[in-house]
Parts: C-alpha cells; sequence; structure tokens
C-alpha cells in the first residue's frame, strides 16, 4: 500500500471519511443557523441547546413512552420545532426592530436556562440511546469498518441539506420568503401572512436543529452539555461559509469536517482549534465570509 | 417584630459565635461540566454528611461548608482558592477534580498555608515532585491506576499498547505511569494521540490505535471522555475486532452512563465501591436517598472520609491552625467505614487499599448500580507509589 505524508493511504482515506461523517453535523446545524440568520437576521444562540434538545426528546419517546428511533425522526424535530415557535412568537418576535446583539443576548440566556434545567433534572454523565437495529453493525469498505449508522447520518444529512436548499432557493414559497425579508411591507401588501411565515421559519431552523439531535443520540452521549460543546464550532462554521449563506453553509460544514478530520491525524493536539485559525484567516482575507455577499 | 429581630441580631453580633471552634471548609469542584456527576453536588452532600456523623456541633465544633464551580479551569480554580482564603477565611478546601486545577490550589494553599485535601484528581504529582506540607491526596491516584490496571491487563498476555490520552495533566501523567508498569512487564508501549479536552468524537484516534495493531488501547482520559470513547470503539468493530480497551480511570458514574450493554467485561481500579461490605452499604444508602437516588462515587466517598479525618485533627488538637492540624492528620491512623484503617504518609498520600473490578454483564446485575465484581483487592501496602520513589522533597 503507497503512503501520503508518511500516512497509509488506507488509514487516510478513514480519516477522510470520519471527516466527512463530522461534517454532515456541522453541516445541518450551521444549516439551520443560516436558515434563522438570512430570512430573520436573528443570531440564535439557542441552537445548540435545541439540539440537546432534540436528543433528549428522542431519549424521553423512548424510555418513556416506548416510540422508537424512526419516529423520532419524525416527530422530534416536530415537537422541538413548536417548541421554537412559541420562543419565537412570545420572545423573539419583540426584538426585530432592535439592533441584532439583543436577539443574541436572548437566544444566549434562553440556551443557558434549558440547559441549566436539563442538567438539573438529568446530571450530566450522559444517558445511553442505542443504535436502532435496522442500522446495527457495519460495513468492510477495505480500507475502514464503516458502521453503517455513521453511513446512514452522512446520507440522511446530505439528503436534508440539499432538500433545504432547494426548497428556499428554487421553490415558490423559497420565493416568498426571501421576498419577505427584503420587502416585508411589499409582500405584505400582495396578502402574504408575513408574521406567520417568519414564525415558521423560524420554526423550521429549530426542527433541524432537533434532527441533528436525534442523529447524534446513539453515537454521542446524550447530555445537557452536548450542544454548547458544538455551538461554538457551529458558529465559526457559518461565519466561514458567510453568514445566511445556505450553499455557504453546506458547504463549509462538510469542507471543515474533514479539514478538522486531517488535523486529527497529522497534530491532533490541534484540532480544536483548526477551525477558528481558519475564522481567521477568512475574516481577514473576506470579511463577508467564502460564499457572503456584501450587503 | 423588626425590633425584636434586630435585638436578636444584637445579642448575637456581641455574644459571637456560641462555638468554641469555627471551621469553614470549602468544596470546590466541577458543578456543570463532564465531572459534575463524579463531584459536584454530590461531594457537598458527602462533606455535610461528614459533619452531621461526626456529631461536630456537640463537640463544640461549629462546621460551615461553601461550594464553588471551578469549571475545570486552573485559572478559574486558584482566584477562587485565593478569594476563600482571603477574604472568606476558608480554612480548608477539599475535593478538586482536574489534576490542573488541583495543581493550581495546591501552589495557592501552599502560599497561604492553609489545608487541601483532595479527592477528585488524578495526578501523582500531587504527593510527588509538586508535593506540599499542606496537601493530602485521599481517594486515588494515576500511579494506583495504572498498577491496578495496567498489572492486570498485562498479567493476561496485553503485552501491546496504544494510547488515548486526555491532553493536560492528568491525562499525561497517566498515560506516563501505566506506560512505565507496561514496559516494566516486558511489554510495549505502540504510539500514543493527545486529544483535545473535553472532546466529542473520537472515531479518529480510536481508528490510528487500530492500525497500530496494539492489543490494548489505554484510554487515558475520565468522564464522558471515556464514556463516549468506549461507546466508539463499540460501533466502530474495535473491540469485536479482538483489541481490548483499557479504562484507565473509569467512575461508577460512568459505568453508569454507559449502560451494562457497552461496558460489560471491563476491568477497573477503584479505591471504593458502595456494595463492598456493611459500612460502604450503609453510608451509600443513607447517601443515595440524599441524592435523588444515585448511589456515591468513590470521591464522593473520599471527600466523606477525608472530612471526618480533618475534623477528628481538630477537634484533638483544638486548632484550626495547618500547621498542627497536618501534624495530627499525619500522626493519627485513619479510620472510617468506607476506606477501613489506614494512614497519611509524610508526603501528603492517604494510604488504603484498591480494588480491582470486573463490569458485569447485564444479566448478571440484579438492578441499576449492581455493577462491580470484585476480581481481586490489592492490599494498602503495594497500592501505591513507594514513598522514596515520588521525589517528594519532604521525604528526602
Amino acid at each position: 500500500m503507497f503512503e501520503i505524508f508518511g500516512i497509509p493511504a488506507a488509514a487516510l482515506f478513514g480519516q477522510l471519511l470520519l471527516g466527512l461523517i463530522n461534517g454532515s453535523f456541522y453541516a445541518l446545524l450551521s444549516l439551520g443557523l443560516a436558515v434563522i440568520f438570512g430570512l430573520l437576521n436573528i443570531i440564535n444562540f439557542a441552537h445548540g441547546a435545541q439540539y440537546m434538545m432534540g436528543a433528549f426528546v428522542a431519549w424521553m419517546l423512548l424510555s418513556y413512552l416506548g416510540i422508537n428511533y424512526w419516529w423520532a425522526l419524525i416527530l422530534v424535530p416536530l415537537i422541538v420545532g413548536a417548541f421554537g415557535i412559541v420562543i419565537e412568537r412570545r420572545m423573539i418576535s419583540r426584538l426585530y426592530q432592535l439592533d441584532h446583539l439583543y436577539g443574541l443576548l436572548l437566544t444566549f440566556g434562553l440556551a443557558l436556562i434549558i440547559q441549566g434545567l436539563f442538567r438539573n433534572q438529568y446530571g450530566v454523565s450522559g444517558l445511553p440511546y442505542s443504535i436502532p437495529p435496522q442500522l446495527q453493525g457495519g460495513t468492510n469498505l477495505g480500507f475502514m469498518f464503516l458502521p453503517n449508522y455513521r453511513g446512514w447520518v452522512v446520507f440522511a444529512s446530505l439528503v436534508v441539506c440539499f432538500g433545504t436548499w432547494f426548497l428556499i432557493e428554487k421553490t415558490r414559497l423559497g420565493a416568498y420568503l426571501r421576498a419577505a425579508t427584503e420587502n416585508p411591507a411589499m409582500v405584505g401588501a400582495f396578502g402574504i401572512n408575513v408574521p406567520r411565515l417568519i414564525t415558521l421559519t423560524y420554526g423550521f431552523g429549530v426542527g433541524l436543529a432537533a434532527l441533528a439531535g436525534v442523529l447524534a443520540a446513539p453515537i454521542y452521549s446524550v447530555n445537557p452539555n452536548m450542544g454548547a460543546d458544538l455551538i461554538i464550532v457551529v458558529f465559526a462554521v457559518v461565519v466561514i461559509g458567510g453568514m445566511g449563506s445556505i450553499m455557504g453553509a453546506i458547504l463549509t460544514g462538510f469542507g471543515l469536517g474533514i479539514i478538522e478530520g486531517l488535523t486529527r491525524v497529522f497534530y491532533p493536539e490541534a484540532s480544536a482549534v483548526v477551525i477558528f485559525v481558519i475564522m481567521a484567516i477568512v475574516l481577514m482575507v473576506k470579511p463577508t465570509g467564502l460564499f457572503g455577499r456584501a450587503t | 417584630m423588626t425590633t425584636s429581630i434586630l435585638a436578636a441580631a444584637m445579642v448575637a453580633a456581641m455574644a459571637g459565635s456560641a462555638y468554641a471552634i469555627d471551621v469553614k471548609i470549602g468544596i470546590l469542584n466541577d458543578r456543570s461540566g463532564i465531572y459534575a456527576d463524579l463531584s459536584g453536588e454530590g461531594s457537598v452532600l458527602a462533606a455535610q454528611m461528614a459533619v452531621e456523623d461526626f456529631g461536630a456541633a456537640d463537640k463544640d465544633i461549629n462546621v460551615e461548608i461553601i461550594a464553588a464551580d471551578h469549571q475545570n479551569k486552573p485559572d478559574v480554580a486558584s482566584t477562587i482558592a485565593r478569594q476563600w482564603y482571603d477574604e472568606e477565611g476558608v480554612h480548608a478546601i477539599f475535593d478538586v477534580p482536574t489534576s490542573s486545577a488541583a495543581l493550581a490550589v495546591n501552589e495557592v494553599t501552599r502560599e497561604k498555608d492553609r489545608i487541601f485535601i483532595n479527592s477528585g484528581a488524578g495526578s501523582a504529582d500531587l504527593t510527588g515532585s509538586q508535593c506540599s506540607p499542606n496537601t493530602i491526596h485521599w481517594t486515588y491516584d494515576t500511579w494506583a491506576l495504572a498498577n491496578g490496571t495496567g498489572t492486570a491487563m498485562v498479567e493476561t498476555g496485553a503485552d501491546t499498547w496504544f494510547f488515548l490520552t486526555a491532553d493536560y495533566a492528568f491525562g499525561h501523567a497517566l498515560e506516563t505511569d501505566t506506560a512505565a508498569v507496561v514496559e516494566a512487564a516486558g511489554g510495549q508501549v505502540l504510539g500514543t494521540v493527545r486529544h483535545p479536552f473535553p472532546g466529542q468524537d473520537f472515531s479518529s484516534y480510536l481508528l490510528q490505535a487500530q492500525s497500530s495493531g496494539a492489543k490494548v488501547i489505554g484510554l487515558a482520559n475520565a468522564g464522558g471522555d471515556t464514556v463516549n470513547a468506549i461507546k466508539q470503539a463499540s460501533e466502530f468493530g474495535i473491540t469485536q475486532a479482538g483489541q481490548s480497551l483499557a479504562a484507565l480511570l473509569m467512575f461508577i458514574t460512568d459505568v453508569h452512563a454507559l449502560g451494562l450493554e457497552t461496558a460489560q467485561g471491563l476491568v477497573l481500579t477503584e479505591s471504593f465501591y458502595w456494595d463492598l461490605n456493611e459500612g460502604t452499604r450503609e453510608w451509600s444508602e443513607r447517601f443515595a436517598e440524599r441524592n435523588g437516588g444515585d448511589m456515591p462515587s468513590m470521591v464522593h466517598a473520599g471527600v466523606y472520609a477525608s472530612v471526618l479525618h480533618y475534623l477528628k485533627a481538630i477537634e484533638s488538637t483544638q486548632s484550626v491552625e495547618a500547621g498542627p492540624v497536618m501534624e495530627a492528620m499525619k500522626s493519627t491512623p485513619t479510620s472510617d467505614p468506607l476506606f477501613g484503617e489506614g494512614e497519611v504518609r509524610a508526603d501528603g498520600r492517604k494510604i488504603h487499599d484498591m480494588y480491582l473490578f470486573r463490569v458485569k454483564a447485564p444479566d448478571q446485575s440484579q438492578g441499576p448500580w449492581d455493577y462491580y465484581e470484585l476480581g481481586y483487592t490489592i492490599p494498602a501496602a503495594n497500592a501505591f507509589r513507594p514513598l522514596d520513589q515520588g521525589g517528594c522533597d519532604l521525604v528526602q
């Protein structure tokens, strides 16, 4: 077997694939953030907490009601999304006239409260959630053993990401949405209920976070801090991709997952900071992000 | 009404404290992060129980307990310790998991000449190169873990190792100590990867460990990191393919989080298990009753036993000064229902038996928290690093 930079090629392919898997979580989460920021101009710091809620609600459905993983994939985004809608209606909608900073502070505070409540109730060690029987086991790809569940995560994430992109950029509903953010008064004059559109968009973004949470539950420990650890990285991904750019969020999510994966092979100690180094460089060279447009 | 309260307050203020001795102890640990379940509020409860069981009030000793969250950060830990000693008048700090934070508190305590009794942290440097006349290390340390689990694994023929190490003081110490045990037994270390702390995804490191071909993957990390690494090792078929995992530090709270399905068969070293004997069961059941049904970890047990020993020393010396109290703690043998009979050595190391446990299979377990079966006892005399090998300048 040939080697690349002293690493056997087989091992390198394995690491690239793992990077892609982690990238799927980054992409799904940054996608939700980008949708909410791009269409509502809200910096949703509660996104990590909503991702954590997704994992917890999936666990609760299974342990208290016996509802399995596949139903959770559908029900959890709806439940947590509905929670998001209540938050948007009761709290966030009051801040649209104000500076972004207020939305950021509100959602940051909400994140701390939600995490605190879960920590109080369930502790921090985490709760076990099994991989669904249909996806247990793995496939030997020759260069690595790929757990079937991880393959499913990449597939599901790609479908959801590109589905969302298509919905917003290529359909009539998406066109309404984009128009409503450009000029809400004008779109309202055409008879479209703009506030409802905005509320549903927030609910959709939150639902995406919750979906990522369900996907993560079987492989990471389900614990109240799981979102807090991830959210900072995901924000960096969104900034690198360009705030509000849907395609930017998806591509940078997968791309940075791969770069982080490679760092873990060549210099593991730096894997926690590599994304932030890239963020700093991108901000210096292109402050609007790789895919962002100057406004 | 107001006047009577005021009057009462005046009387209290003029009389000073109604007790002969006032002691203030601080429980400094992780109350929100990955070590919060194994230390956290449970350690405060353990300290309270020690004060109650000691009967401090009847012995004319008034004990006040305060607690804070050091967030596993050395800078936060040393700031709080400094503030506690300077402004709050704290006499002794207990617990302090996370070795880097513990080493910071170790320094501040030496500088301020107070007392630090560590239960939660692992680094054996606390009684080795960094040892201090003001510090006692109670529950376990990296040398004892390496000696317990490392030796047990090597004896089964697992002589090639790959380490997955948390990249801070504790992980480094645990890796170094275990590597020494492995090499002394004729084994070989094939490689090491150091991951940022705390981590989330370990698959990349596990794959590196797999391709090294080592028989054992030594997990030199703790808490949520160990839980995630074990979970993912089983997911990637690493254990099924014949490599074994050595969880070099694992607490019962971690086993509880993993579930027996994933954790079964793991070998681990601890100094305390709730179901060890009559004394541990009686205390643990009282603890669980006040802790939402959750059994104590060995760190909780260590806080209980160390507070008890500390209060005994205060009673015998009738003082809260660091010098005499430390001397009394080192010269008096320790005795409590959780760790049995023991002693505090000149370098600050508390000596007691350690135990090698094997995690039960789901069908062997009677229910929640019935997780361990005792492999063997490592007698106190062999459980910790010999006094002359730590490099502590108190014993030169």
